[in-house]
């Protein structure tokens, strides 16, 4: 049973923002979702102060072993979450996570308070993959920048708080340090490596875009060997817990996550996959654990 | 009714040759019936990635074309090779495995009081409109379907409905045109009709623009790349006229021609 933040917490699999809508997915299985729910809290895609209808399609191109999106967080808005979808997530079986991003320390601000008003969120995962308005550089690129967000408005909320880190920096474990130093109880990596999908077709055109949205983020196995490094740089650094993620597929995959130094495992685009690939490396894990002795939870 | 939660692995009961496409079959002991419009994410069990780019690595999205028996029904599947994905499930023999999920999302819904049905495709398109012609002609409906085709080996597909009228590209057989001329020509007829529409975008776009100055009702099953199938990536929108975005594949793949302002190209 790991320990996080202070939840306890059945088992080490969670899913990566973003990537598991369960309100649709409840539309499609039913209750056997709920029954046998694959992960041990979940977590919200990415909530902003504003509705955001998202990018233009196409939206996703498929890679060797890998998945590059451009979806442009699409989301209700913050009262819409509020309002429309906190209730029905609040009824599941397991902790809530609700992720969010500005692109300003007052906006943020303005998230983590509303957030803290409501109980039936556990912790807040904060998405500083975002430009900031004022530079143009992602918030959590440079580690200066993300103190400075993380000091205006670490006081607004008494939750646990997640730094979710951008793996599109020149070095992930100083951004780490730099949240932890600034009032982080936990960061989770890797969020997608920026990526570009080229035109593909009878029409395409040499050096244009497939994806509405331009650029993309990349995905799935093809960026485990990455994260796994990315994490193990991060998990040396801080003494706060790590949520690892980034192309895992199975049991195995989990435990390296965890050898890394990982608390928490995060399961994304394997969920596509198999919607319930979550459980099975859930399942697989203990059995893993139970043979090897090593991750025994 | 929904699908059980989770891909399940099904065997390979049947591959066929029908024209240019292959009409897979394998018995689904633990799903429940699909409705007409309804598709499945599948992926072959075994050498799933490593063809063309190293592709395909997500499972991709199949209309349901016939679900046939009970105890344990048996699905089937209507392919054409346009990519890797295609192509290794166009390789399955009896026997093999397939990973399924589903049935997913939106099908079609009867026509109202008074409305007759006309079945209209092209293409791949034509899988949808099969297992819909078996329903509406099962609930004592009529249902004439008009096929479109790119040339006679691909138009041996419409043996795959009943009493289709075929047209296609290059004249090899039926009328030589796109199908939506057979399709004006019955619109045009007087009784007020309802169309069901399945086909490539340009086909389904003129299907739309032809039912709208006509006031006729259409429900078109659109395409768009998916990852997932069930609402968990918002991959597969498509745009509609009042400027947002819905996911095909929970709010589709069947969609009300009024909802969409045009079938985009891809
Ligand atoms: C609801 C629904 C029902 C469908 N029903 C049927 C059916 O009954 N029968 C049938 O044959 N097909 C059906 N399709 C289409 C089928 O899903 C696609 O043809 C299939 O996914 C193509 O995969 P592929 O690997 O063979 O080809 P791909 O190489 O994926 O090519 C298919 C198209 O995708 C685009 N593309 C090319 N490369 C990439 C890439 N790397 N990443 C993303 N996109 C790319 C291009 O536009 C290309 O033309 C349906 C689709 C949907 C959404
Ligand atoms: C389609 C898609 C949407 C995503 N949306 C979000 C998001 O809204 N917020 C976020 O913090 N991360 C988002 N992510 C990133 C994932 O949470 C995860 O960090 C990343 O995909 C790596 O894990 P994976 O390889 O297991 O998918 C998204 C990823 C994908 C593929
Ligand atoms: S295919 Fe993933 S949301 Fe529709």
């Amino acid at each position: 049973m790991p320990s996080f933040c202070g939840l306890e917490l059945e088992h080490p699999i969670v899913n990566g923002s973003g990537t598991y809508d369960v309100i649709a997915a409840r539309r499609a299985f039913g209750e056997a979702l709920i029954e046998s729910f694959p992960f041990s809290a979940f977590v919200s895609k990415t909530i902003t102060l504003e509705p955001r209808a998202g990018n233009p399609p196409p939206r996703l191109f498929e890679t060797p072993a890998g998945l590059i999106n451009s979806i442009g967080l699409p989301n209700k808005g913050l009262q819409g979450y509020l309002e429309r979808d906190l209730p029905e997530l609040a009824a599941l079986p397991v902790p809530l996570i609700t992720n969010v991003m500005g692109s300003t320390a007052a906006e943020i601000a303005a998230l983590l308070e509303a957030v803290d008003d409501r109980d039936e969120i556990a912790a807040v995962e904060l998405n500083v993959s975002c430009p900031n308005v004022r530079t143009g550089l992602d918030i959590g690129a440079d580690p200066r920048e993300l103190a400075a967000v993380l000091d205006a408005v670490r006081r607004r909320t008494s939750k646990p708080l997640i730094v979710k880190l951008t793996p599109n920096t020149a070095d992930v474990a100083l951004v780490a340090e730099a949240a932890e130093a600034s009032g982080a109880d936990a960061v989770s990596l890797i969020n997608t490596l920026r990526a570009f999908a080229p035109a593909v077709g009878p029409d395409a055109v040499a050096g244009e875009a497939w994806l509405g949205g331009g650029t993309g983020g990349l995905s799935g196995p093809a960026i485990r060997a990455v994260a796994l490094a990315q994490v193990s740089a991060v998990a040396r650094r801080v003494t706060i817990p790590v949520v690892g993620m980034g192309g895992v597929q199975s049991g195995a995959h989990a435990a390296q996550m965890l050898g890394a130094g990982a608390t928490l495992v995060a399961v994304g685009t394997e969920s596509f996959r198999d919607p319930a690939a979550g459980a099975r490396i859930r399942d697989e894990l203990r059995d893993f654990s139970a043979k090897s002795g090593s991750f025994a939870r | 009714m929904s699908a059980p939660f989770g891909r399940r692995r099904l065997t390979i009961g049947g591959a066929r040759r029908v024209g240019a496409y292959v009409v897979l079959a394998a018995p689904d002991p633990g799903g429940p019936a699909p409705e007409p419009g309804q598709f499945y994410m599948l992926a072959a069990a075994e050498r799933w990635g490593g063809g063309e780019d190293e592709r395909p690595f997500l499972p991709r999205a199949f209309s349901v074309l016939r679900a046939t028996g009970t105890d344990p029904p048996t699905l089937e599947f209507m392919l054409e090779d346009v990519g890797p994905g295609t192509r290794r499930l166009g390789e399955l023999v009896p026997g093999d495995g397939l990973w399924v999920t589903g049935p997913l999302g939106q099908g079609f819904t009867a026509p109202g009081e008074g409305r007759r049905a006309l079945l209209c495709g092209g293409g791949v398109g034509t899988a949808p409109l099969a297992i819909w012609q078996d329903a509406l002609l099962a609930s004592g409906r009529e249902a004439p379907a008009l096929l479109g085709f790119r040339d006679g080996e691909h138009a041996e597909g419409a043996g795959l409905l009943r009493d289709a009228r075929v047209a296609t590209d290059d004249g090899s057989t039926g009328h030589h045109g796109p199908v939506t001329d057979l399709l004006v020509a019955e619109l045009d007829a007087g009784t007020p009709a309802i169309v069901y529409a399945c086909g490539p975008p340009g086909m389904l776009e003129a299907v739309r623009a032809l039912c709208e100055a006509r006031a006729v009702p259409a429900q078109l099953a659109l395409e768009s790349g998916m990852a997932c199938g069930f609402g968990a990536c918002f991959g597969c929108v498509v745009p509609t006229r009042d400027g947002s975005y819905v996911r095909l594949c929970v709010d589709g793949p069947v969609l009300d021609a009024e909802l969409l302002a045009g079938v985009p190209a891809h």
